[in-house]
């Protein structure tokens, strides 16, 4: 371990520890973190993209001449003033439609992160602290949607009930959850048998209080980082399903749909397939980035170790 | 070890069983095949309840269920009830399915295994040199890839290379639109080229998304093992770079990756789901797009048994792997 840490610290990253104690100023814990996540290049370029690509999404469509629905009587128009990413087969603005997409992907995947991190905490935190039988009962059911393929279940959803963005999103958390269980399961596991908690318990504090007080907080980091890496996970799987058509359904777009919608014009017509894939590649890759930045914030020792 | 897997065996069994109940309710309770019906002209209400009733609608769900269960554990796997299409059976439709696509996933997924072990261990080896930041760079980058978007990209360069040759003179080669039915006939030379051609593209869209997750893993692995004691120790014996790195290193840093090739089975068979879409392969993928869409309960629940099947061998596989190259874990 100790060759490893100092390997890593050879790179661009940013230095733990020995400077910052120099400093002789008290640092919270938080402090630190948010110090380090700040000095982290390349964490920090993927931060602006991303709020760069949330801005285009949300504020764009205010902005933009076009709405994603407007149909121009223009069919397949190529890049120009008028229309900076041409116009498809119907006549709808790319740039309008890809506002429009970004800002379902988005949401989508920013809902999927949501639901899966409180769900995947909370079971992982009680079958961790619990032990015993609501730990087996959870793990069974982790084997249990391990076997069945996501994108079946979804697709089946997807149909039998809505296209809806929100539908899509509920049944992406129903598979996202379990990744987040696992390490917070992990976490607790260890966690549990420090002194704090049992000093807790001593002192009469509830299971919910033990959990969410305590150990949570202390699981702070791993929380935040796999978090982020399930929206990237999110963002990909969704425009995966929409792309089989399985997914969100026209008229409502996503990336994935315009991507679909388009991609046969690639040899002819190409700014309709890179334009969408472009913004879909910048988030997937701002967002993983952003992850790889907080993972060396909360946990300097790792940098530069991990693949 | 035998009773390790008797035992492994015996637990998959009730796992297997719940999820397929839950599949079949879930495909039950998802949509009526026979809705399309209504819209049809000159069906009445006597119709509609005789079609119910032939295909055992008006049973309870946990009765389909048994009934379902018994005929697929005898090899009776039903039939698919999409209307407008001649009455198939599921069990040769599913297991066509799984033969094309397995063609193509192991082929991928051995070449992404070597190409990504070797990546990965020189990457490691020669860790912070400008190899080492392009892999890892790389491996990055096509992990944040949407993997329709590598086969399309794939594809439409094939397509290109086709009109190079095409231009030059000579046959195209490289297929886009999925196998030919009935295999590849002519001299030894002509299968040859048909069958490269009708393979690589997928191959490789399909290995590119695999590799990356491999490199990464075992580069990962390989670096952890470099910086244990044991190779220092090895080191400090005096035994060479290429002995450490191969007889010491390399063989326990392919232990992780040994486990994650057997686990990654899922995303393998979505990755191949997408693959055959693009390029109009009729395999597991084009079955369960089609299927959806038609709405077609037996169809479904024979694809979903089988893939759950092989997720828990595969699963299993894992771990019998894990146990024999690692002696260290006793498996019980």
């Amino acid at each position: 371990m100790n060759l490893a840490v100092e390997g890593g610290v050879v790179g661009s990253a940013p230095q733990a520890g020995s400077h910052e104690f120099d400093a002789a100023k008290t640092r919270t814990q938080g402090q630190l973190v948010l110090r380090r996540f700040l000095r982290h290049r390349l964490a920090m370029v993927s931060l602006g993209v991303f709020v760069f690509l949330v801005l285009f999404a949300f504020l764009g469509p205010f902005l933009w001449t076009y709405d994603y629905e407007d149909v121009t009587s223009k069919s397949y128009q190529p890049m120009s003033g008028a229309h900076p990413l041409g116009t498809t087969q119907v006549g709808k603005d790319m740039l309008a439609l890809l506002m429009r997409g970004t800002a379902y992907s988005l949401q989508i995947a920013l809902i999927v992160a949501a639901l899966a991190t409180v769900i995947g905490v909370t079971f992982g935190a009680l079958a961790g602290y619990l032990r015993g039988f609501v730990d087996t009962a959870l793990m069974r059911l982790v084997d249990l949607l391990l076997i069945i393929p996501q994108i079946a279940v979804a697709a089946i959803v997807v149909k039998g009930f809505s296209g809806s963005w929100y539908v899509v999103a509920l049944v992406l958390a129903a598979f996202a959850w379990m990744q987040i269980a696992r390490i917070t399961r992990g976490e607790t596991l260890s966690l549990a048998q420090r002194e704090f908690v049992e000093a807790a318990r001593a002192c009469g504090a509830s299971t919910p209080r033990i959990i969410f007080k305590h150990l949570v907080p202390n699981m702070i980091g791993s929380i935040t980082v796999n978090a982020t890496l399930a929206i990237a996970a999110a963002v990909l799987t969704e425009a995966a399903l929409s792309f089989l058509g399985l997914g969100v359904q026209p008229p409502d777009t996503s990336l994935g749909v315009i991507v679909l919608e388009n991609y046969g014009q690639f040899l002819n017509r190409p700014w309709l397939f890179w334009g969408p894939f472009i913004v879909l590649v910048s988030l997937s890759l701002a967002v993983n980035f952003i992850g790889d930045g907080l993972r060396d914030a909360f946990d300097p020792r790792q940098t530069k170790v991990r693949a | 070890m035998i009773r390790y897997i008797i035992r492994r065996l015996l637990i998959s069994v009730p796992i297997l069983l719940i999820g397929s109940f839950a599949c079949y309710v879930l495909v039950a309770t998802a949509g009526n095949p026979l809705a399309e019906m209504r819209f049809r002209p000159g069906v009445t209400e006597a119709d509609i309840k005789a079609a119910e009733i032939s295909l055992g609608l008006d049973q309870p769900v946990v009765v389909r269920y048994w009934n379902w269960l018994i005929g697929f554990l005898s090899g009776d796997w039903g039939q698919s009830i999409a209307l407008g299409q001649a009455k198939t059976a599921v069990f040769p439709a599913v297991t066509d399915a799984l033969w094309t696509t397995g063609r193509l996933v192991i082929g991928a997924e051995l070449l992404a295994l070597t190409l990504g072990v070797a990546v990965g261990v020189l990457a490691a080896v020669r860790q912070y040199s400008i190899f080492d930041y392009l892999a890892t760079s790389t491996a990055f980058l096509m992990f944040s890839m949407p993997i329709f978007c590598v086969a399309v990209i794939v594809k439409n360069y094939g397509i290109q290379f086709n009109n190079v040759l095409e231009s030059m003179g000579l046959d195209r080669w490289l297929t886009t639109a999925g196998p030919r039915p009935g295999g590849f006939t002519g001299s030894f030379g002509e299968v040859v080229f048909k069958y490269t051609g009708t393979f690589l593209l997928p191959t490789v869209a399909l290995m590119l998304i695999s590799f990356a997750a491999y490199s990464r893993f075992e580069r990962a692995s390989m670096l952890e093992i470099l910086h244990s004691d044991f190779v220092r120790t090895a080191r400090a014996k005096g035994i060479s770079q290429g002995r450490v790195v191969f007889r010491h290193a390399f063989r326990n840093a392919l232990i992780p990756v040994a486990t994650l090739f057997s686990l990654n089975f899922g995303a393998v068979l979505s990755g191949a789901i997408i693959t055959e879409t693009v390029f109009g392969w009729s395999g597991m993928g084009t079955l369960l797009v089609n299927s959806v869409r038609q709405f077609d309960p037996p169809m479904l629940m024979g694809w979903l048994a089988v893939t759950a099947t092989l997720i828990v061998l595969f699963n299993l596989i894992a771990d019998i792997v894990y146990g024999v190259l690692d002696p260290r874990i006793r498996l019980g």
